[in-house]
């Protein structure tokens, strides 16, 4: 029997079979840093006088409790300052290569690092952040991991982990115009549910998958996590090559021919078996919206709020009560009925330069609805943020009466200032609609960019076709 | 580590599904530089809530052992989330089914993620609401979870236990180790020469970054819903 892709770039990182029930020992190609998962490992680390093994495969840089305006001056946040000047600290003794904000590569973790040309196929990837699946959309495995794991990662560049059960998620046929990756993995999500790929690697397969680009593959990977999954992955291709030629740390010349020629291998054999597999029509999708707080609540853009007498599940129903009351919507409502305050485009999951230019090309002469309270447009990297200058697109923004923001996590966390209020409602092309999560009582609605500049040109939910 | 093997104390029924980890501690207290000191941030959003479980007077400060729905510790990677369990006081969380971060989390500061069926958390709620504030026994060498005359078995990986029994540190387990991953460092190096590295450092030219400033909302009336 052949193998899955997440099975064979398991066996080329293995240092040690578990014996015994033991979990395996993995070896891990580059760990990824920020300010909030890391200061109590480096912590421990010196706590227990050791090193980073191989520095050379840490980077690190600030993302998550960065400001997205003023980033020029003083933080005015003393908690959140000394966070920052602690991972300074931190890199400066231990030899860790850092973009701290300011720096023209800074970024959330998950866009700086394929910029530059870090995340290659093949590859082990973790980084303090659920997110880290992101990187799955070149054919690596990459993993969240909680901050023992990264001082584990630090001390000894293994982990030890039991192997990962292997789920397919075949998307076939093609898409319909205006869906986009965004609602292919809502509407994955909200089939399988937030516990569907538990302990699991997905692989996303099929045609509709094979013709996406790369940030559009990063969109679909991301949210792996809010599956449930371990990670995600999709094979590497020409796309994939094609992304990662010149790219600052791409391998050149014979190197890059060895790369290519080992990267070719990183496909499942026909004849391995999933564990789990799962097949959508790409042409029965529609743009999709969650309208619950938990990311497997959501439903087609031309749906209804559920009626609770509708949900067989006790456990669902009651969930989904609570859901609605908490959001502040009466069960039957249609999606498109729903008014909201603000708009976030940004995150790891929608923050790159080709989601930004989507929701540019809907947003240009036009302005912003009267009743929308503010449109915040918040680039994943420093480097997507000047690449978006250069084409242009901030002044479409800023001339439809968005703000321009400096790189970062933003209101997708609420960590930082950017947050909702209590009531205030938000579309957000981000990837978590938990209580509280954009600002204590915020109400979060998850979309694509499409339907994030539609919906602030309408003022209600609304997708382009709406326009 | 401290080592785990039986614990007794006050079982507290969380009647909720799919609790994320924003929900166990909100991303706010996030911004601390510490591993401890996070009993107050537990449930931050819900404990404002005077009904809400652990604000009962036979719960407050006491709980010990959580039983709460499935798919619970869903979300971010957070490992705050198991500190600030640990500092209120939890030992041992119980569901259907753990997110996996979290559930590698736990075993990484001494708590325990015990997975039972649904059935077996149904009837624990019902015992502890019949009687709130009353305790129950997790026995770790047993597998078993005692609540009054009921015993129930309960799910934990081998390593897991051996682990958490024996309270041992990740990092010197992986080190006895060091001999095979010099090894496979040596292969790597050989089989894939084109893997990067992060230093010396590559990237495009530097670009200086402009600062985007602050707007002021000074006519917004605040969220819809709040207008009549």
């Amino acid at each position: 029997m052949g193998s899955t892709l997440a099975e064979k770039v398991w066996a080329d990182h293995l240092v040690r079979k578990g014996d015994d029930g033991a979990p395996d020992l993995l070896y891990i190609d580059l760990m990824l840093m920020h300010e909030v998962t890391s200061p109590q490992a480096f912590e421990g680390l010196r706590l227990a006088g050791r090193k980073p093994r191989h520095v050379d495969q840490l980077i690190a840089t600030e993302d998550h409790n960065t400001p997205t305006v003023d980033i020029d001056r003083p933080n005015p946040d003393e908690t959140s300052a000394t966070q920052l000047s602690t991972l300074e600290r931190n890199c400066k003794e231990f030899g860790v290569r850092l973009h701290p904000l300011g720096d023209a590569d800074q970024g959330i973790v998950h866009a700086f690092a394929p910029i530059l040309g870090l995340t290659q196929p093949g590859m082990t990837i973790v980084c303090g952040d659920s997110h880290t699946s992101t990187h799955g959309a070149f054919g690596a495995l990459a993993f969240g991991i909680g901050t023992s794991e990264v001082e584990h990662v630090m001390a000894t560049q293994t982990l030890s982990l039991k192997p990962f059960k292997t789920m397919a998620v075949n998307v076939e046929g093609e898409l319909p115009e205006g869906v986009t990756a965004k609602d292919i993995i809502l509407a994955i999500i909200a089939k399988i549910g937030t516990g569907g790929g538990q302990g699991h690697v997905i692989e996303y397969r099929g045609e509709a998958i094979r013709k996406l680009s790369m940030d559009a593959r990063m969109t679909i990977c991301n949210m792996s996590i809010e599956a449930g999954a371990r990670a995600g992955m999709i094979a590497p291709d020409e796309v994939t090559f094609e992304y990662l030629k010149g790219r600052p740390h791409a391998p050149e010349g014979e190197l890059w021919d060895k790369a290519v020629e080992y990267w070719k291998t990183l496909k499942t054999d026909d004849d391995a078996v999933f564990d789990k597999e799962v097949t959508l029509n790409a042409a029965d999708l529609q743009p999709f919206v969650t309208w619950g707080t938990n990311p497997g609540q959501g439903a087609p853009i031309t749906a209804t709020v559920p009626v609770l007498e509708q949900i067989a599940d006790e456990t669902a129903r009651n969930a989904a009560a609570s859901a609605l009351a908490y959001m502040g919507l009466e069960p039957g409502t249609p999606i498109k009925d729903i008014p909201v305050d603000t708009v976030f485009i940004g995150s790891c999951t929608n923050g790159r330069i080709e989601d930004l230019r989507e929701a540019a090309a809907i947003m240009k002469g036009h302005h912003k609805a009267e009743s929308i309270h503010r449109v915040l447009v918040v680039p994943a990297s420093s480097r997507v943020r000047l690449q978006a200058e250069q084409e242009g697109l901030d002044r479409i923004f800023k001339d439809f009466g968005a703000e321009w923001r400096n790189a970062g996590c933003s209101m997708c966390l609420g960590m930082n200032p950017d947050k909702l209020v209590p009531g205030e409602r938000c579309i957000s092309t981000s990837n978590r609609n938990f209580e509280g999560r954009q600002g204590k009582g915020g109400r979060t609605h998850l979309a694509s960019p499409a339907v994030a500049a539609a919906t602030a040109i309408r003022g209600t939910i609304s997708c382009p076709a709406d326009l | 580590m401290e080592k785990l093997t039986v614990v007794t104390g006050v079982g507290v029924p969380l009647r909720r599904s799919n609790v994320d980890t924003d929900q166990i501690i909100p991303a706010v207290f996030l911004k601390r530089v510490t591993k401890t000191g996070f009993d107050d941030a537990l449930f931050y959003a819900w404990r404002r809530d005077p009904e809400f479980v652990l604000n009962r007077p036979e719960y407050a400060g006491k709980g010990r052992i959580l039983v709460a729905g499935p798919d619970f510790g869903i979300g971010s990677s957070r490992e705050h989330a198991v500190w600030a369990l640990h500092d209120y006081g939890f030992r041992v969380v119980i569901s259907p089914r753990f997110a996996d971060i979290f559930y590698g989390n736990t075993a990484k500061n001494g708590v325990l993620a015990a997975i039972m069926p649904q059935e077996s958390v149904e009837l624990l709620w019902k015992l502890l609401e019949e009687e709130p504030g009353r305790e129950m026994t997790v026995d770790l060498g047993e597998r078993t979870v005692t609540c009054g005359d009921v015993t129930l078995p309960f799910e934990v990986n081998d390593y897991t236990r051996w682990r958490l029994m024996n309270g041992y540190d990740d990092i010197d387990l992986t080190l006895q180790h060091e001999d095979e991953i010099a090894a496979y460092e040596a292969m790597r190096a050989e089989r894939f020469p084109f893997k990067p590295k992060t230093i010396p450092a590559r990237h495009l030219p530097e670009e200086p970054v402009e600062s985007a400033r602050d707007v002021e909302y000074p006519d917004w009336q605040g969220p819809l819903c709040a207008r009549s």
